[in-house]
């Protein structure tokens, strides 16, 4: 059974064909198209590790079939900085120590992408840390993401925190 | 994970008619039915991807003033959907304290009330349980089994259901529209969880090929709005299944309750409903006397399966403190640990 499906990745629309339907959104990132960015930790939607934004919204993409999102927009750690100019969230994170192996940043930051757009935390230390709570990090750098979360908050809807504050 | 069929449907109608193969399974966001093929605990030989089907996505207001729910909408669209949070606070409570953030994104409506029981014996394919396959035996019994039934158990299966949203569900006579081969039918959600029997292997009141459309939650609900909490107790502050939960609203008049709503969580292999404590409520004073009354009568068919005793005693506090904070007010906006028991009576600021 042959599946065509079109993603657009980071950008690029792209053409699949997939053999197996059982592929993930997760697994063809990294094994068909090398984008080895996005972690597979737990693989079964425990960790976080490999958190993409999906039509602008973060998920698990080890729990999702790559199959049925044909037309999506899939938005990878690859995707976020331009050239050498970093996203504001990967600064904050070098910023604010907010790793140290560094296998669960590119879930993180595409996790803390997905809260900022939400718009539910602002700059409520206690909102950010429950709304991070699907990323695990076994280093326990959790103080150092929490402060990243918060400034590149504030850098990318200065406007809205104001109003809450 | 096994070899399957891969089937999209168009419609409704299109959907049902390919799950009428044995085997077959619903596919909607597949938050937890991958995860359970995943680990070969389920092996569908057929996937028909619900996912896209049309007209399934919406949060409707009838005519009747029920609101409509659409199976396909996301946890995390209902939750923060402004009206529906206003009028439901202790549902939008329950969704925003279940899962992650990435999981409610994706996770369905339907989706949620059809998942199935973490219990670590039904995970772990080498253990025998009854709920897996059929006949083995039960390795939670006399196993691991401090976070099981104390409710409605038997001796074939102790495990609960997880669902966080579904208590408030139970607990405001919420309504599971369903679509099958012989045409449209409603269960109350109460309903649509089974009790194990002797059959733990049938989770739900649906038959083979059916098909969860909609949840419709009754107008008379929004009468407890500035009185309904949901709190659950976890074995960690977030990203957790309950130990025990509780919904609980009411109507307040002049300090005596009106009406109430009672449901608990995590004690029995479906939400449960405690009738003969709202009946209890119903009438008295909104006072601790009253809510420690509730909470007995709520817990009284309550029995250990294991090493979980102290669930029934968990389960009567949460129930005095959802039913204290219930009386104490709706709070103006989810608080930020949602659910949590530990928060203030405010909810508002906890890191303060």
């Amino acid at each position: 059974m042959n599946l065509s499906i079109r993603l657009t990745i980071n950008g690029e629309p792209r053409n699949f064909v997939l053999d197996d339907p059982r592929v993930t959104l997760l697994d063809l990132l990294r094994e068909r198209l090398q984008l080895t960015g996005t972690k597979k930790g737990c693989d079964r939607g425990q960790c976080g590790a490999c958190t993409v934004l999906v039509d602008g919204r973060r998920i698990n993409s080890c729990l999702a079939l790559a199959v049925s999102h044909d037309g999506a927009d899939i938005l990878t750690i690859e995707g976020i900085a331009h050239g050498d100019q970093l996203h504001p969230v990967q600064a904050a994170f070098i910023a604010h120590d907010g790793f140290q192996c560094g296998f669960c940043t590119p879930g993180q930051i595409m996790s803390a992408i997905g809260l900022i757009t939400e718009g539910q935390a602002g700059c409520d230390p206690e909102r950010v840390r429950e709304g991070m709570s699907g990323n695990l990090c076994r280093c326990g750098a959790y103080a150092g993401i929490t402060e990243a979360v918060l400034e590149a908050q504030n850098s990318l809807t200065p406007a809205k925190t104001e109003r809450a504050a | 994970m096994n070899r399957f069929d891969y089937v999209k449907p168009a419609s409704v109608a299109e959907a049902i008619a390919a799950a009428a193969e044995p085997g077959a399974a619903y596919l909607a966001s597949g938050t937890n039915l991958l995860d359970l093929m995943k680990g070969g605990i389920v092996r569908p030989s057929r996937l028909v991807d619900v996912s896209r089907l049309p007209g399934l996505d919406r949060i409707e207001r009838l005519p009747s003033g029920d609101l409509r729910i659409g199976a396909l909408v996301r946890n995390a669209d209902l939750a923060h959907d402004v009206d529906f949070a206003k009028t439901y606070p202790a549902i939008a409570e329950a969704l925003l304290s279940g899962a992650s953030a990435q999981l409610r994104n994706a996770a369905t409506v339907g989706g949620n009330l059809l998942q199935r029981t973490r219990c670590n014996y039904f995970y772990d394919t080498a253990s025998a349980c009854n709920k897996r396959a059929p006949g083995t035996g039960c390795d939670a019994r006399g196993g691991d089994n401090r976070l099981h039934a104390v409710l409605g158990w038997s001796e074939g299966c102790i495990a609960t259901h997880p669902s966080d949203f579904c208590v408030p569900l139970v607990a405001f006579d919420a309504v599971a529209e369903i679509e099958g081969k012989n045409g449209r039918r409603e269960i109350a959600v109460e309903d649509l969880h089974r009790l194990p029997g002797a059959t733990p292997e049938l989770d739900s009141a649906l038959e083979a090929g059916e098909l969860i459309v909609a949840v419709r939650l009754p107008a008379a609900a929004r009468a407890f709005s500035s009185h309904a909490r949901y709190l659950k107790v976890r074995e960690r502050t977030s990203y957790a299944f309950a130990l025990v939960s509780a919904a609980a609203g009411l109507v307040i008049d002049g300090g005596r309750i009106k009406e109430a709503r009672l449901a608990l969580g995590g004690v029995a292999a479906r939400p449960w409903r405690a009738d003969a404590a709202e009946a209890m409520l119903a009438g008295a004073r909104a006072e601790p006397a009253a809510f420690q009354r509730a909470a007995e009568a709520a817990l009284t068919e309550a029995r250990p399966s294991g090493d979980n005793g102290f669930k029934i005693e968990l389960a009567r506090r949460i129930v005095v403190r959802a039913l204290t904070l219930a009386a104490a007010g709706t709070p103006a906006r989810v608080p930020a640990l949602p659910a949590s028991p530990f928060a203030s009576v405010s909810g508002e600021v906890l890191h303060a």
